[in-house]
C-alpha cells in the first residue's frame, strides 16, 4: 500500500544554514493492506519526520514515497485531495489539534465542507454519530462541546472518528497513546486493532515497546534516522540481533521482570561521517575499527528479519 | 519516620465552587523509602506533592497535619514554609526540563540560587562536582546554557540542583514521562542511586506509569479521584492488590509478550467523577464491579495487613 524507497530528509541548520542534519537517511520499507507496522525509536530518531513525510506535511529531500504505486510528491490539487481522503494522521497531543475558540465538532464540519459538500446535513449528522459510536463515544455526551470540556482520551478518539469519516485506508498514528491514562490507553489500542481487522493499515509510531508488541505484526527500529533492525514483531522482540535493539529491550520497564544492573554509557551525540550510526554507544564485543569507518548495510538474516550490523555478519 | 501526613485535605478555589482534589489523605513514609504515587491524570497526585511544599492559591488548605522528621510543617503558611523549602523538602517539578533559566549558564544560575539561600557556591563546588559524577554529567555543563543539553541531561541536572542541600524529602513529579525508554531507565536508576548515597532521605515518586514504579519503588500509593485507594509494598501492589481499582489498573497494563490477537486486554469502563461536585461515598463506586449499598459511605483508609492500607468496604473487617 505505502512503499518508502530510500527516503532521506536533510535539514539545514546553523546560523546561515551551513550545516546539515540528516534527520532520516535512506529509509526503505513498505506497509501492506490491513497491516500494522510500528516505527520505534527514541526522541530525535526521525520517526515523526517519516510520518510527516508520508502525510506530505514536509517535503522529501531524496527518495520516493509510493502510495498504491503512485509517487505522492507528484500529487497536485484534485489528486492530492483524493490522497487525503485515503491517508490521514492522528498526532500525539490531542489538545493542540483543536482550536480552543471553536467547538470540537468543527473538525467534522471542516471535513464536510471540504470533502463531502454534496451530503445533506441530516445524513452527515448520522454519519458522524455512526463514526463516534465506532470509536466508543456516546454522541449525546461529546457533541457540541468545547475542547476543554472533553478529556484527552475523548479528544483523541474524536480525531480518530474524524479520520474514519473519510474512507481512509492508511492511518499514521504518531504517539497517539502516550498522552493517555493507563485505563483509557488500552481502549484506544483495542480500537486501532478493531479498525485493522476491517482492513485499515496503520503506521504506529511509538517509543513504548510493549504497546507496539501488543498491536503490530511488524516492527522497524530506527536510530538517528537509519533503520537498524526490522522484521516480524516476535523476531524483533525475542531474537533481537542489533545491539541497540537489545539495549532497548532491556530498558523497557516490565511488571514481570526487574531491570538488570548495567553500566550505562556516556551518551555522545557527535556524528562521525561514514561509520555505523550506533558506534559510540555500542557495547557489543564484536565492535571493531571496521564499524567506525563503514556503515553496515541492512541485510536479510531470516524470513522477514533484517539487521544493519557487522557484528551479526561475522557470526555466519 | 521521615514524613507523616494526617487527614490532609486540599481544595482548589474556582468561580464555580471548590474542586475537592485531595480528601483526607493519611500516610507515612519511612526513612530511605521511595514511595511511588500513581493514578490517572486529575486524581490529585500532583496536588498532594505540591501541597507538601508550595501550597499557593488557587490551592486552598482545608485541614490536616504534616510532620517531617518529627517537626510539624506549616504548609498553610507560604512565608513560614520558606525555611523548609529546598533545605528540608525539595521538588523536581513536572516539565523540569524547562525549569532552568535559559539566559544563564548553569553554574551561574546555581550560584545565584545558592546565594538566595545564603550558601557559598565556592564552598559547595567540590560536592556539586561529585554529584555531577554520580549522574554521569561532565563538569563542563556548569559552563553551558540549558539549551546545550539534551532532555535526559537536563533532567539529571535538575536532579542534582534539587537535591544539593540533602533534603529529607524529595518530591519527583513525573520526571520520567517525557523521556524515551533508555533515558527513562537511567534517570530512574539515578534516583535510587541518590537515595543510596544519602543525598535525600526519602522520595515521593509521582508517575502514571506503574511499570516504572515496579523497577525502583519500595512502596506504591494508588490514588483515585482525590482519595487514597491503596498503599502497600511494591510487590504486594503488583502481585496481590486488594482494591478493585488497583486490580483493574494493573490488569489493563500492556506487557511485552501480550499480543492483541492472542490476549485482548480491557480498560476500565467509565470515567472518573468530576471533583467539583463529587459523589458521596467511595468515588470509584460508579465504575466498580463490586459496588454495593455500603459504598454510599466513604470507606476508611485502614491497615489490613502489616504495611498494607486499603480503602474499600469489601476488605474492611466488619
Amino acid at each position: 500500500m505505502i512503499t518508502l524507497d530510500s527516503v532521506s530528509k536533510t535539514y539545514k541548520v546553523g546560523t546561515f544554514g551551513g550545516k546539515e542534519l540528516h534527520a532520516v537517511s535512506n529509509v526503505s520499507f513498505d506497509v501492506q493492506n490491513g497491516e500494522v507496522v510500528s516505527l520505534i525509536g527514541e526522541s530525535g530518531s526521525g520517526k515523526s519526520t517519516i510520518g510527516k513525510m508520508i502525510l506530505r506535511l514536509i517535503s522529501i529531500t531524496s527518495g520516493k514515497i509510493l502510495f498504491n504505486g503512485k509517487d505522492i510528491a507528484s500529487l497536485k490539487n484534485h489528486a492530492l485531495k483524493e490522497y487525503y481522503r485515503q491517508v490521514q494522521g492522528v498526532f500525539q497531543d490531542p489538545f493542540s489539534s483543536y482550536n480552543p475558540i471553536f467547538k470540537a465538532d468543527r473538525v467534522f464540519s471542516i471535513i464536510h465542507d471540504e470533502f463531502y459538500p454534496d451530503i445533506s446535513s441530516q445524513d452527515w449528522k448520522q454519519k458522524i454519530e455512526k463514526s463516534l459510536t465506532v470509536v466508543g463515544l456516546n454522541p449525546d455526551i461529546v457533541l457540541n462541546k468545547f475542547p476543554h470540556q472533553l478529556s484527552g482520551g475523548q479528544l483523541q478518539r474524536f480525531l480518530i472518528a474524524r479520520a474514519l469519516l473519510l474512507n481512509i485506508q492508511f492511518l499514521v498514528a504518531d504517539e497517539i497513546i502516550s498522552m493517555l491514562d493507563a485505563s483509557t490507553r488500552i481502549d484506544v489500542l483495542n480500537l486501532l486493532a478493531d479498525l485493522k481487522s476491517r482492513g485499515l493499515s496503520i503506521l504506529f509510531i511509538t517509543h513504548d515497546l510493549s504497546l507496539s508488541y501488543y498491536i503490530s505484526e511488524r516492527a522497524i527500529i530506527l536510530y538517528r534516522g537509519c533503520v537498524v533492525e526490522m522484521g516480524a514483531t516476535e523476531k524483533i522482540f525475542y531474537q533481537s540481533l542489533h545491539p541497540y535493539t537489545k539495549m532497548l529491550m532491556a530498558s523497557v520497564p516490565r511488571l514481570d521482570m526487574k531491570w538488570r544492573k548495567r553500566v550505562e554509557q556516556q551518551i555522545d551525540r557527535s556524528t562521525q561521517p561514514g561509520g555505523c550510526v550506533y558506534f559510540d554507544r555500542c557495547t557489543a564485543a564484536e565492535k571493531s575499527e571496521h564499524c567506525a569507518k563503514h556503515n553496515p548495510p541492512l541485510v536479510q538474516v531470516d524470513v522477514d528479519h533484517y539487521v544493519a550490523c557487522f557484528g551479526y555478519k561475522k557470526e555466519d | 519516620m521521615s514524613l507523616q501526613v494526617e487527614n490532609l485535605t486540599v481544595y482548589y478555589q474556582t468561580l464555580r465552587g471548590d474542586v475537592q482534589s485531595l480528601e483526607q489523605a493519611s500516610f507515612k513514609l519511612a526513612d530511605g523509602e521511595i514511595m511511588g504515587l500513581a493514578g490517572e491524570s486529575g486524581c490529585g497526585k500532583t496536588t498532594l506533592g505540591n501541597s507538601l511544599i508550595y501550597l499557593a492559591p488557587p490551592m486552598k488548605y482545608i485541614e490536616g497535619r504534616v510532620s517531617l522528621d518529627g517537626e510539624e510543617l506549616p504548609i498553610w503558611d507560604l512565608a513560614r514554609m520558606n525555611v523548609y523549602r529546598y533545605k528540608k523538602i525539595s521538588l523536581i517539578p513536572q516539565y523540569a526540563m524547562n525549569a532552568m533559566n535559559p539566559t544563564r549558564k548553569i553554574g551561574k544560575m546555581l550560584s545565584e540560587l545558592l546565594r538566595s539561600r545564603k550558601i557559598s557556591y565556592v564552598d559547595l563546588l567540590p560536592e556539586i562536582k561529585h554529584r555531577l559524577d554520580i549522574v554521569k554529567l561532565s563538569q563542563d555543563v556548569l559552563n553551558m546554557y540549558p539549551i546545550e543539553l539534551s532532555g535526559g541531561m537536563k533532567q539529571r541536572m535538575v536532579m542534582v540542583l534539587s537535591t544539593l542541600l540533602d533534603p529529607s524529602l524529595l518530591i519527583a513529579d513525573e520526571i520520567t514521562s517525557a523521556l524515551d525508554v533508555s533515558t527513562q531507565k537511567s534517570v530512574a536508576e539515578m534516583i535510587v542511586k541518590f537515595r543510596d548515597c544519602g543525598c535525600m532521605k526519602s522520595v515521593i515518586f509521582i508517575t502514571h506509569d506503574v511499570s516504572i514504579l515496579y523497577q525502583i519503588a519500595d512502596s506504591i500509593l494508588i490514588m483515585y479521584a482525590g482519595q487514597l485507594a491503596e498503599k502497600a509494598s511494591t510487590n504486594v501492589i503488583i502481585n496481590s492488590p486488594l482494591h478493585p481499582y488497583t486490580k483493574l489498573l494493573i490488569s489493563s497494563l500492556p506487557k511485552v509478550g501480550v499480543k492483541y490477537s492472542e490476549d485482548k486486554l480491557s480498560g476500565i469502563p467509565g470515567t472518573p467523577p468530576l471533583l467539583l461536585d463529587p459523589p458521596e461515598g467511595c468515588r470509584f463506586r460508579e465504575r466498580c464491579p463490586l459496588a454495593f449499598e455500603k459504598c454510599l459511605q466513604a470507606p476508611p483508609f485502614i491497615e489490613v495487613e502489616n504495611g498494607h492500607f486499603v480503602a474499600c468496604w469489601k476488605e474492611t473487617p466488619a
